[in-house]
């Protein structure tokens, strides 16, 4: 490989770890102001965030918010993976399209057309509202995660259970499910991810309870709060990289397993 | 009915077969959630459209109003070609840029490394969206990163402010939130590429540059216009990026939609304005597929 293209791709990891790399540069940073040249050291940022009570409630709605999304998505996402992946019905690429859909539409789209019918239905915007519409968001991304763990499935192990005389559920319960049990914890941790980090429909759908995005969004319009924004932002990337790395690792089970009991089948 | 037609309705072979009415079963569920929760609304939005707002009364006759003065006023035609042109921008810059880092990726980097590198490239969008993008406004702004150090080294007097509160900061901001999101599809599309092709290009006589052109470029094809489709759509409705570091000549047409459905009030012109929006990134998306099944024709 050339050196202009080893020059590139230096250039292009500086460019993609720039914001990153600031976040706890002024996170730890003593000085109000979020500029150049730094202050020297200091921890109370991260000491604010600890007696700001409106912080917390918005962290404790998002998280419950993010709880609740990734099950029911998930639990979406099974149905519609294992629909997908199993059976050949009619009208399949039309039910499988319209739930993949949400992926191909801008954001906007679907915050305000959600917002039109539950302002017209007289409903009250609330948290039950933002979990509507990040789980509709989530389930297109979960059904491929899940997809993908679906099609690794050796369909005879589920026909050997079948012809030893378990009935269909008990099949899917003591079969199939432990068998892409990685791929449900990478579903589960990915709509988590998404619900916690959504700005735009949380924005559109939320009502006088506010979801942590739309906490930060209000902040960020005072300088003075700026800096324990960004001390709240270097926790949340410590947590995102500790949630990552978990479904990494439990994606990498899933494939020892998956490889292991193939082999043990090739060669009894 | 008759007992021959009931007879002859038993013989006939169920109209739903099991392996049907089992994945339908399945998939409804998720289905119906898609239909009640993005079908239904959006074709609410769709009839409130074609009506009309009086102050707080909505008057519900059909009319071409709506539409008429999203495409006629100039401020709305200003911001529907603004977002068009940095979404086309963004799309062109993400993918001149997450070309070669896919090709080194998948053409120069070991297999056992990929996976790490796949970690790295996307572990960016894993921060908060919204922090992502105020540190970029922190990095263009006047006594930003980049201002600090060039007046720092004493390159230049005064702080460059021709780069923030304008469309080039929204473009650069918009180019690093979806670059990783267009690496991978071309990282796969080119991981696909059978290398064997390549050495029988190189012993048929091709140079580098042609087996690049004619064998890796063909083949990467179909993951370059995946990766535009994922930047373009959502690039053409971001919301937040024109509100941080677009300043007043940087907003683009989902602030007015926003704009018209809380502020303005006027819900259907705001429904109008974003139904033309979907249209139009609706039609672009279907061009560049077209685009690209008559370019795999003509390679086969």
């Amino acid at each position: 490989m050339s050196v202009l293209m080893r020059i590139f791709i230096v250039l292009f990891i500086i460019f993609l770890f720039a914001p990153i790399f600031l976040l706890p540069v002024f996170a730890f940073n003593d000085s109000a102001v979020i500029a150049f040249p730094l202050s020297g050291f200091t921890t109370r940022w991260f000491g604010e965030l600890l007696q700001n009570a409106q912080l917390q409630q918005a962290t404790f709605n998002s998280l419950r918010i993010a709880v609740t999304v990734a099950v029911l998505a998930t639990t979406l996402a099974v149905l519609a993976a294992r629909a997908s992946t199993r059976y050949n019905f009619r009208g399949k690429a039309i039910v499988i399209g319209t739930i993949m859909l949400p992926m191909a539409l801008p954001e906007i789209i679907v915050g305000i057309s959600l917002l039109v019918v539950i302002l017209q239905m007289g409903l009250k915007l609330s948290l039950w509202t933002i979990v509507l519409g990040h789980t509709l968001m989530a389930t297109p991304f979960c059904v491929a995660v899940l997809r993908s763990a679906f099609q690794q499935l050796d369909p005879s192990l589920e026909e050997a259970s079948l012809d030893l005389g378990q009935s269909r559920m008990a099949t899917f319960m003591r079969i199939t499910l432990p068998l892409v049990m990685p791929g449900l914890i990478s579903s589960f941790l990915l709509a988590f991810i998404i619900s916690l980090d959504e700005f735009v429909i949380a924005f559109f759908l939320s009502g006088t309870d506010t979801t942590l995005p739309v906490y930060i969004w209000g902040q960020l319009r005072f300088p003075q709060r700026i800096p324990s924004v960004m001390a709240l932002g270097t926790l949340l990337l410590l947590l995102s990289i500790a949630l990552l790395s978990l479904a990494e690792l439990a994606s990498r089970a899933s494939r020892k397993r998956l490889s292991m009991e193939r082999r043990n089948r090739t060669y009894p | 009915m008759t007992e021959r037609g009931v007879a002859s309705l038993a013989l006939r072979r169920p109209v739903v077969s099991r392996e049907t009415r089992r994945g339908l079963t399945l998939a409804g569920v998720p289905f119906l959630y898609a239909l009640l929760v993005l079908a239904a609304p959006v074709g609410v939005v769709v009839v409130l459209s074609f009506w009309t707002q009086d102050y707080l009364d909505l008057i519900r006759e059909f009319t071409w109003a709506n539409y008429i003065e999203v495409w006629t006023k100039p401020i709305y035609q200003v911001l529907m070609l603004r977002s068009l042109k940095i979404a086309f921008l963004v799309t062109a810059l993400t993918i001149v840029i997450a070309f070669p880092v896919a090709y080194y990726m998948s053409f120069a980097v070991p297999d056992r490394y990929k996976p790490v590198w796949i970690f790295l490239i996307t572990l960016p969008f894993w921060t908060s969206y919204l922090m992502r993008i105020f540190l970029w406004k922190i990095i263009l702004g006047y006594n930003g990163v980049i201002n600090g150090s060039l007046t720092g080294a004493g390159l230049i007097a005064e702080p460059l402010q021709f780069i923030l509160y304008n469309q080039f900061a929204v473009v650069v901001t918009l180019v690093h939130a979806w670059v990783s999101f267009a690496i991978l599809p071309i990282f796969v599309a080119m991981e696909k590429i059978d290398r064997s092709l390549l050495e029988a290009a190189r012993d048929l006589g091709d140079s580098r540059w042609q087996a690049f052109r004619r064998v890796t470029l063909q083949l990467a094809m179909p993951g370059v216009v995946a990766a535009a489709l994922i930047v373009f759509i959502p690039v053409i409705g971001d919301y937040v990026t024109p509100r941080l570091v677009g300043g007043p000549n940087g907003l683009m047409i989902a602030n007015m939609i926003e704009l018209q459905f809380k502020k303005a009030n006027n819900a259907p012109l705001g429904s109008a304005m974003a139904l033309s929006a979907m249209l139009m990134v609706t039609s672009v998306a279907l061009i560049f597929v077209w685009l690209n099944r008559r370019h795999m024709q003509r390679g086969a």
